[in-house]
C-alpha cells in the first residue's frame, strides 16, 4: 500500500516561513489562511501570536485620533460617513486649537505615544496646513511629548516636506482595500493616486501607515491580494478596520464583519507581514464585543486606537488598558520610540 | 423599545422630553428605534436633536463628544 501524497498545510508552512525564518506568507497562502475551517481558527491565533512575538515583541503600542476637520469631503468612499457626496447624518465641524489640544493631553493621559491628528479632505488646503502648525505648536507649547502623526489625505511634495519640517512623526494614508477592487469602493481618485502619497511620504522619511477596512465586499481573494499589496509597501503600521454600515452611506446596509471572519483575516494579516505594527482600529466593537477584542490581541494584533474614533465611539480608553493589563501586554513607552 | 432621544452620558436637554430619535431623526412614537438604540451609546453619537430633529454639529474627541444644535444648544457626554 502506497503512502497517501503528503498534504502541504499552511499553518505547518507558516510556522517554518514565517515563525522561524520571518518571510511573510505569499498571495495564494493568505488565501488558503481565509479559507481554514473554525475550527482551525484558534490554531491559527496562536501561531499569529507566536509570530508577533518572535518579530515585534510583547509591546502594544497605544495611539488616539481625533477629527480636525470633520465631514464635507468632496471623495466619495462608499464606507464613509464623512463624504459631502452621501446624505449622510455627520455635519461638518472644526476642532479649534485648544479643543486640539486638549485631545492631545487626553491620549497621552491614556498612556499612548502616539497621537493621530486626521481631517476629512481630499487634500490639504493652505487653511489645513497651517490650523495643523499651528496646533502641533500649541500641543508642544502644553508641554505634551506625544508623537504627532497626521492623516490629511493626498499630498504634493512640498505638502510632504511641510510636514516633516512640522516634525510629523508618522503619516497614515489608507489603501483601503485590494487595487482590484478599489474602484468599486472610491471613484473620485485612485489607488495609483494613493500609493503615489505613500511613496513621497516615505522617501521624505516620515514613517508610513496604511491599511484598511474588511468587510467591503471584497472577495477572500480580494482581501488576500490586499494583505500582499500592503506587505509589499512595507508600511510601519498598518490599521485594521472592518466596516461600520453607517447611515446614509453606500454601505449602510452591508452586514457586520462576523467575529471568526474578522479573527482569520487578523491571523491572516499578522502571517503576511510579520514584523509591521498591525493596529485594531474602527469597527472591533461591533465586530468582536469584548471577548474578539481580546482574542485579536492573542491573535498577532499589536497596536490599538483608544478611545473615539473621528465619528464614532469607541470602548473607554481605560477598558482596553485594563484588558492590556490582564493580557500581562506592555504599553511601549515613548522613550522607546524616539 | 423605543430608542432615547440621545446616547449614553448625554448631558442637558435629553431623555425625558425626546420627542425625536438621536439616531435616525425619526419621531420616537413612529416605528421601531431598536437598532437605533442599540448603535446610540455604543458606536454612534446623537446625530439629530431629540426636540427639533435638526442634524447637530457633533464633534467626537478621544474621551467624549459634544453635540449642538442650532436651536436648542449643546449635549455633551457625561
Ligand atoms: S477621502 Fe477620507 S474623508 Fe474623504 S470620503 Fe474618502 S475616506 Fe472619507
Ligand atoms: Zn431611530
Ligand atoms: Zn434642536
Amino acid at each position: 500500500m502506497t503512502a497517501a501524497p503528503e498534504q502541504v498545510d499552511v499553518l505547518n508552512t507558516a510556522r517554518e516561513q514565517v515563525l522561524e525564518r520571518g518571510v511573510g506568507l505569499s498571495e495564494e497562502q493568505v488565501l488558503q489562511v481565509l479559507r481554514l475551517p473554525d475550527s482551525r481558527i484558534p490554531e491559527l491565533l496562536e501561531l499569529a501570536h507566536e509570530v508577533r512575538m518572535r518579530w515585534c515583541g510583547p509591546e502594544v503600542e497605544v495611539e488616539g485620533i481625533v477629527s480636525l476637520k470633520t465631514g464635507g469631503c468632496p471623495e466619495d468612499c462608499h464606507f464613509c460617513s464623512q463624504s459631502g457626496q452621501f446624505p449622510s447624518p455627520v455635519r461638518s465641524a472644526w476642532l479649534d486649537i485648544p479643543g486640539l489640544v486638549k485631545a492631545a493631553r487626553q491620549t497621552a493621559a491614556t498612556g499612548a505615544t502616539e497621537f493621530c491628528i486626521v481631517a476629512a479632505v481630499r487634500g490639504p488646503d493652505k487653511r489645513l496646513m497651517s490650523q495643523v502648525r499651528d496646533g502641533i505648536k500649541a500641543i508642544r507649547e502644553d508641554g505634551n511629548e506625544i508623537q504627532i502623526a497626521c492623516s490629511l489625505g493626498m499630498l504634493s511634495q512640498e505638502q510632504v516636506d511641510e510636514l516633516v519640517d512640522m516634525g510629523v512623526h508618522r503619516y497614515n494614508h489608507n489603501l483601503e482595500t485590494a487595487r482590484s477592487h478599489f474602484p468599486s469602493v472610491v471613484t473620485t481618485h485612485s489607488w495609483e493616486e494613493r500609493w503615489e502619497t505613500l511613496r513621497m511620504v516615505r522617501e521624505a522619511g516620515m514613517e508610513v501607515c496604511c491599511g484598511g477596512i474588511i468587510g467591503m465586499g471584497e472577495t477572500l481573494e480580494q482581501r488576500a491580494e490586499f494583505a500582499v499589496q500592503l506587505a509589499a509597501l512595507e508600511p510601519d503600521e498598518v490599521p485594521l478596520n472592518f466596516l461600520i454600515p453607517n447611515p446614509g452611506t453606500p454601505y449602510e446596509n452591508y452586514p457586520v464583519v462576523e467575529g471568526t471572519e474578522a479573527l482569520r483575516t487578523v491571523g491572516a494579516f499578522r502571517l503576511a507581514l510579520p514584523r509591521t505594527i498591525l493596529r485594531f482600529a474602527g469597527g472591533r466593537e461591533l465586530t468582536f464585543g469584548d471577548l474578539g477584542a481580546k482574542q485579536g490581541m492573542l491573535g498577532g494584533i499589536n497596536a490599538i486606537i483608544v478611545g473615539n474614533y473621528l465619528t464614532n465611539l469607541g470602548r473607554p480608553a481605560q477598558d482596553d488598558l485594563d484588558m492590556l493589563g490582564e493580557l500581562s501586554m506592555p504599553i511601549k513607552e515613548l522613550s522607546k520610540t524616539l | 423599545m423605543t430608542g432615547s432621544g440621545s446616547g449614553s452620558g448625554s448631558g442637558a436637554g435629553s431623555a425625558a422630553s425626546a420627542v425625536f430619535c438621536g439616531y435616525c431623526g425619526k419621531a420616537v412614537g413612529e416605528g421601531d428605534h431598536a437598532a437605533c438604540s442599540s448603535r446610540l451609546g455604543v458606536i454612534d453619537p446623537p446625530r439629530f436633536c431629540s426636540q427639533c430633529a435638526r442634524r447637530m454639529v457633533v464633534q467626537v474627541t478621544p474621551a467624549g463628544w459634544t453635540a449642538t444644535c442650532s436651536r436648542h444648544g449643546s449635549t455633551a457626554s457625561a
